[in-house]
C-alpha cells in the first residue's frame, strides 16, 4: 500500500514537471544557502582559527608598556613570571632596528628581535639550518644570531651563513643558524629579522626593558589561574598602574573566535533558513492548488475504496517528495558552491555531517509540517461533492 | 425467494438550506435482492442523487437503517464505509471518471490496490476482467485513446472487478450515443444474466425498461412501479 502512494505521487509529480520544478526551487535555495554559507563560515573560521593556533594556543602573550619610571619589564620580572604554577617557560622579546654589514655589503632598518632559549624550544618549525639559541647564549649574552630567509638572500648570496661573522650596529656576531622562510602571516616578519639572545640585545638596542613576554602554559586548561597570577605579578611590577600592560590570552581569544563562528553560523542558517520556510509555504500552495484540481480524482478514489488515511498519506507524501528532492539538489549546489567559495578564499572546505542532517532533515521535516493541511484537506472530501464538481 | 441483499428501512435525508428544511428522501423502503436488476427512474431534482450516493455508502441517512451485505451501514465510521465501499459497491458514473494518466489496465487495477492485493494478482484481475469486457487489445491504452463507449467499458471493468454485490450506475449512457448505450445495456444484460446484482439509476424510461424492476422517484419518494417477470 505504501509503495503503490509513492508511485501514485511519484506518477503526479513527473506529470507537473514544470510545475515541481518551480515548488521545488524554494527549498533548493533554501537548503543550498544554509549549506554553503555555513560551511563557508566554518571554512573561513577554521583557517583563522588555525592561523591564531599558530600563534600559539599554549601560550599567553605580555605587553608591557609600563609606566614613565620603568618603561617594560626587567630580568627580575621576566624571572618571576617563570616561577608560576604551569608555567613551562617564558620567552621574551626585545626588538629594534638597525644596520647589518656583511662582507661590506650592508643592510639598513634590519628588524632585530631578542630572544631566548625558550622561543626555540618552543616554536615548531623555525630553523633552516643550524641551530637556535640555547641556555648559554643567553647567560653568557654571547654574540650570536640566527637570520631570516631575506637576509640570507641578500647578504649571503650563494653562500652557506653559518659560521659567518655578520656585524650588527657595528658589533661582530656569528651566525648560528637560518631561519625557515615562511609565508604564513603569523611569523611573516622573521623572514627580514635578525634574532639574537635577547641578554644580548639589552645592550645593543641600549634599553633594559623588555616589553613583551609569550609564557608558555604546561597545563592550558589552567590559563585563567596562569593569567591571573601573571596578571598580580604584572601588577606588582608596575605598582598597580592601570593600563601599563595587557595580557593576551590566546586561549581566551579562541574561544571567543569559536563563538563568533557559531553565532555566525547560527545568524547566517537562521536568515537561509527563513527561504526554506518560504519554500515550505510554496509547497503548501502547490499542494492546495492540487487539492483543489484534484477532487474529482480524489473524490473517486474514496468511491473506489480508498480511506481517508491513504488520501492523506499519498498527498502527504507528494509534498515531502518535493521537500527532500529539492533539499537533495539544494545540499548538491550548496556544496558546489561552497566549495568554489573556499578554493577561491583559500579556505579548507569540510563539509560537516550535522550540517547535512539538519539540511536534509529541516528539509523533509518542511514537507511534512506544510504537507499537512493540504493533506487532510484531501482527506476529509466528501467523496460525493467531490465527484460533483465535474 | 432469493436472498435479500440490500435493505432500505424509512431512509430520510434532511438537507438545511439554513432556517429552511429540506427533505431530500422521505422515509424510503428499498429491498433489492440476488441478481435482481433495478432502475430507478426520476427527473433531475427528485432526490435520485442523494439516493444513489446513499445505496453506494457515500452518504449517511439523517435517519433510517440501512443493511448493505449483512451490514449496518448507517452505523459504520469512514473507514469503514470505505472498506464497504471498496468490497460491495461498484460504482459506474455517467462521466465514466477514470484516471486520465493511468492506462486502462491501470484503472482497472485502482479498486484492487485499496483492497490491498497484491500486484501480481490485480494485474491478472484486471486484465480477465477487460478481456471479458471485450477490451483485451486496449489494455494499455489512455483514457484519451479510448471512445465514450470503450471508456464505459473500462469503468464497468473498473467496477466489476472487485466481484462487488450490486453494480451501481449513474446514467451509464448518458455521456453516450445511443447506438453505444445500447452496447453499453447488452453489456449490462450479459452480465446480469451471469447473476450479478445491478442498480441503475436514470432519468430516460428506455432505458430503465432494460431493467427487470422499476422504481420510480418524485420529491423523494420511492415507489415501484413495474415488475419484469
Amino acid at each position: 500500500m505504501f509503495k503503490e502512494n509513492i508511485k501514485m505521487s511519484w506518477m503526479n509529480l513527473i506529470h507537473n514537471k514544470m510545475r515541481s520544478f518551480l515548488t521545488m526551487l524554494g527549498i533548493v535555495i533554501g537548503v543550498a544557502s544554509i549549506i554553503a554559507l555555513i560551511t563557508i563560515v566554518k571554512g573561513a573560521m577554521n583557517g583563522m582559527t588555525s592561523e591564531f593556533s599558530s600563534f600559539g594556543a599554549d601560550k599567553i602573550t605580555v605587553q608591557a608598556t609600563g609606566t614613565p619610571l620603568k618603561q617594560g619589564l626587567i630580568a627580575s620580572d621576566i624571572q618571576r613570571l617563570s616561577e608560576i604554577d604551569n608555567v613551562a617557560g617564558v620567552s621574551p622579546t626585545l626588538t629594534g632596528k638597525t644596520t647589518v654589514v656583511y662582507n661590506g655589503s650592508e643592510k639598513t632598518d634590519v628588524f632585530i628581535q631578542g630572544k631566548n632559549n625558550v622561543y626555540f624550544s618552543k616554536t615548531d618549525d623555525l630553523i633552516e639550518t643550524g641551530r637556535g639559541l640555547n641556555i648559554l647564549d643567553i647567560e653568557n649574552k654571547n654574540k650570536v644570531c640566527l637570520i631570516g630567509s631575506n637576509i640570507a638572500n641578500d647578504l649571503f648570496w650563494g653562500e652557506d651563513p653559518i659560521g659567518k661573522k655578520l656585524l650588527i650596529a657595528g658589533v661582530t656576531y656569528t651566525v648560528i643558524g637560518t631561519l625557515q622562510e615562511s609565508g604564513s602571516f603569523s611569523d611573516a616578519s622573521n623572514n627580514d629579522a635578525v634574532i639574537i639572545p635577547y641578554t644580548t640585545s639589552m645592550s645593543l638596542l641600549g634599553t633594559g626593558y623588555i616589553s613583551s613576554v609569550d609564557v608558555y602554559m604546561s597545563d592550558a586548561n589552567k590559563s585563567e589561574k596562569i593569567t591571573s597570577d601573571i596578571e598580580s605579578v604584572l601588577n606588582q611590577a608596575f605598582n598597580y598602574k592601570d593600563g601599563s600592560f595587557t595580557v593576551i590570552n590566546m586561549q581566551d581569544m579562541l574561544a571567543s573566535m569559536n563563538k563568533i563562528t557559531t553565532m555566525l553560523s547560527l545568524m547566517l542558517g537562521g536568515i537561509a533558513s527563513i527561504s526554506l520556510v518560504v519554500g515550505g509555504i510554496g509547497i503548501m500552495n502547490m499542494m492546495l492548488v492540487s487539492v483543489t484540481e484534484r477532487t474529482t480524482e480524489i473524490g473517486l478514489r474514496k468511491a473506489l475504496g480508498a480511506e481517508p488515511k491513504r488520501i492523506q498519506q499519498q498527498f502527504l507524501l507528494e509534498a515531502v517528495f518535493l521537500s527532500l528532492f529539492g533539499g537533495t539538489i539544494g545540499f548538491l549546489f550548496g556544496t558546489l558552491i561552497a566549495f568554489a567559495v573556499c578554493w577561491l578564499i583559500g579556505a579548507a572546505f569540510a563539509l560537516s555531517v550535522s550540517t547535512v542532517i539538519l539540511a536534509l532533515g529541516f528539509s523533509a521535516a518542511i514537507g511534512i509540517i506544510f504537507g499537512i493541511a493540504p493533506a487532510r484537506k484531501a482527506s476529509r472530501l466528501n467523496p460525493i461533492d467531490a465527484l460533483r464538481s465535474v | 425467494m432469493t436472498e435479500q441483499i440490500l435493505n432500505m428501512n424509512q431512509i430520510t435525508k434532511t438537507y438545511y438550506m439554513g432556517e429552511e428544511e429540506q427533505v431530500v428522501l422521505n422515509q424510503i423502503n428499498l429491498t433489492v435482492h440476488k441478481g435482481d436488476f433495478v432502475a430507478i427512474l426520476g427527473p433531475s431534482g427528485s432526490g435520485k442523487s442523494t439516493l444513489m450516493n446513499m445505496i453506494g455508502c457515500l452518504d449517511s441517512p439523517t435517519s433510517g437503517t440501512y443493511i448493505l451485505s449483512e451490514q449496518k451501514v448507517d452505523e459504520l465510521d469512514e473507514s469503514e464505509l470505505a472498506a464497504i465501499r471498496n468490497k460491495e459497491v461498484g460504482f459506474v458514473f455517467q462521466q465514466f471518471q477514470l484516471l486520465p494518466r493511468l492506462s486502462a489496465i491501470q484503472n482497472v487495477e485502482l479498486p484492487l490496490v485499496y483492497a490491498k492485493l497484491p500486484e501480481k494478482v490485480r494485474k491478472q484481475k484486471a486484465q480477465d476482467m477487460l478481456i471479458r469486457v471485450g477490451l483485451g487489445g486496449k489494455l494499455h491504452n489512455r483514457p484519451n485513446q479510448l471512445s465514450g463507449g470503450q471508456q464505459q467499458r473500462v469503468a464497468i471493468a473498473r467496477a466489476m472487478v472487485t466481484e462487488p454485490t450490486i453494480l451501481l450506475a449513474d446514467e451509464p449512457t448518458g455521456a453516450l450515443d445511443q447506438k453505444t448505450g445500447q452496447q453499453i445495456m447488452d453489456l449490462f444484460h450479459e452480465l446480469h444474466e451471469e447473476g450479478k446484482t445491478i442498480i441503475m439509476i436514470t432519468h430516460d424510461v428506455e432505458i430503465a425498461k432494460n431493467a427487470s424492476r422499476i422504481f420510480r422517484i418524485l420529491d423523494g419518494k420511492l415507489q415501484e412501479e413495474y415488475v419484469y417477470v
